[in-house]
């Protein structure tokens, strides 16, 4: 409810020209069209059901809608999987939210928003390994056995943070890597922190969080655009909005409700 | 030289017919495709999302690198699957009314195998069962996505080899036992030296079959050249990577399947 009334109040509060910036650039007239994915995780999206406008990336993608002159029912989500997302023709979205990290290779080949969100990677594993030794330094992460989800950037962040002497296990989606993890087959897996911590507090079954790599390091931030087809029309629509959400302190205020258990994680040295 | 007769004539006329007509249609397929295809309006990002030239050059070593695991996985479970699946076949044609247990042992393992999905076996043997607590190296995803598919293949290669075997003749397996050989020598020394020779392009097939499949155990973790090239395809939201892929799979399956044939046809040419 409470989020309904702020989106309310945000609708009266956008400016004329947000409003305009989006008329007939949008796949359906007077349609917002947002992609999740299929399923969305905590704590992106919240019992799977972004409709509810509940989880951060919900919640960011009808505070935008707002302030690009879209009411919560002009809203309509759709699942895309990451290969429908970047596949070539017409795409069946106006924005894509699921975590897309920013790159200029995938620039390339589509459009990203300006980052709405920045992320630390957060090293995932078991109490056992914990006990078994490992700690959070990067001499001790070399020596684990690694996995990662192969549609990420994580991979190459595995390679460019920690360099492990052994080659990684790569999986297709979360559920896979912690079955990995369940099974003993790996020690770790680097993941962005807020789907580490949904993944170590109600996935695994002794899961625990090894550390975290801080989000503002200078090279390679891993940083969550939306993604556009490309040369998409919508894009400085999105950022003037996004800009917006920013300057207002909106989008810190989505982040603080949504994120707050990111603190207390140690850092890696 | 013998002047042609009126028939090798007009036999000559209709094969030069047949191949001008064969070429033009040829030609004619070739030109609609190379013409037509670029000029659909979407063939700009069709072109840039699955034929880059810069994506293929700059992941192409990757992959041949990658590939290298495929083969490796190929080359240690052919022989494994080669051995099981005669057993298999062998058991299968146990006659003695004792060993009745391991015949039925070996219809249920084929009709399981035969009917389950390859990815499916793949998941439930290479999660599952160093999900029971197996310590290192004993729950690596390489030795048990290996052995589900050594497990799926060796029953189709049983089932093939079954056929084989049962293609002999019954008359060869009186005569071998009315000159003294024992059950296991009939088998050893008349049945299965035919038996297998007969099968050997169906098994070809199968082998190539399973050089593809190899790829399947990707799911669970190892990083051959299709998850490479996944995350490739990730890293740059371009497919080329999986073209590449292919064409590295074509290069080793269409020869094999090329000779898979031929030994077929020198085959049905020995018989007849």
């Amino acid at each position: 409810m409470r989020v309904l009334t702020t989106l309310a109040a945000l609708l009266l509060a956008t400016t004329a020209s947000a409003e305009t910036c989006a008329t007939g650039k949008t796949l359906k007239e007077g349609v917002l069209t947002v992609a999740t994915g299929n399923p969305a995780y905590f704590p992106w999206v919240i019992d799977d059901a972004p409709e509810s406008g509940q989880g951060f990336e919900a919640a960011v993608a009808y505070a935008l809608a707002a302030e690009m002159g879209f009411g919560a029912d002009q809203v309509e989500w759709t699942r895309t999987s990451f290969d429908q997302a970047i596949q070539p023709g017409a795409k069946e979205f106006d924005i894509n939210l699921q975590q897309y990290s920013i790159t200029p290779e995938r620039e390339e080949m589509v459009d990203f928003s300006d980052p709405y969100y920045t992320s630390a990677m957060a090293v995932l594993t078991t109490k056992s390994v914990v006990e078994a030794g490992a700690s959070a330094d990067v001499a001790s992460l070399k020596s684990l056995v690694w996995g990662a989800d192969a549609n990420t950037t994580a991979v190459p962040m595995l390679t460019d943070l920690i360099a492990p002497e052994k080659a990684p296990l790569l999986y297709d989606d979360n559920a896979d890597v912690t079955a990995a993890m369940q099974a003993g087959q790996i020690d770790a897996a680097l993941f962005d922190l807020p789907t580490a911590l949904y993944l170590s507090a109600v996935v695994l079954n002794d899961g625990a969080l090894l550390g975290q790599f801080p989000a503002d390091r200078s090279e390679n931030p891993d940083q969550f655009g939306m993604l556009m087809e490309k040369g998409s029309a919508l894009k400085e629509c999105v950022n003037a909005a996004l800009a917006s959400l920013k300057d207002s302190g909106k989008l810190a205020e989505i982040e603080a409700e949504w994120m707050q258990a990111t603190t207390g994680v140690p850092l890696i040295k | 030289m013998p002047t042609q007769t009126r028939r090798q004539m007009f036999e000559a006329r209709q094969r030069r017919r047949a191949n001008t007509i064969a070429a033009a249609s040829t030609l004619a397929v070739f030109v609609a495709v190379i013409v037509l295809i670029p000029l659909t309006p979407g063939w700009e990002n069709v072109q840039r999302s699955f034929f880059n030239g810069a994506v293929f050059a700059k992941t192409f070593p990757g992959l041949l690198n990658a590939f290298v695991m495929d083969v490796a996985i190929f080359l240690w479970c052919a022989p494994l699957i080669a051995l099981l699946g005669l057993a298999v076949a062998i058991a299968r044609d146990l006659r003695s009314p004792a060993l009745y247990p391991l015949r039925l042992l070996a219809i249920a393992y084929t009709d399981i195998f035969r009917g389950l999905p390859v990815i499916l076996v793949i998941y439930l043997i290479g999660f599952g069962i160093p999900g029971l607590g197996l310590p290192r190296p004993w729950n690596s995803p390489y030795i048990w996505g290996s052995l589900a598919l050594i497990l799926v293949y060796a029953s189709y290669v049983a089932e093939v080899i079954r056929s084989g075997i049962e293609s002999i003749h019954d008359s060869q397996r009186n005569a071998a036992l009315s000159l003294g050989l024992s059950g296991s020598d009939t088998m050893r020394f008349v049945i299965l030296p035919q038996a297998i020779r007969r099968v050997v392009p169906a098994n070809m097939n199968l082998f190539v079959a399973l050089q593809k499949d190899v790829a399947l155990l990707s799911f669970i973790g190892p990083v051959e050249i299709f998850r490479q090239a996944g995350v490739y395809k990730s890293l740059m939201a371009n497919f080329t990577p999986y073209v590449g892929a292919a064409l590295i799979f074509l290069a080793l399956t269409i020869p094999a399947t090329r000779y898979a044939d031929y030994l077929m046809n020198k085959q049905a040419s020995a018989r007849s």
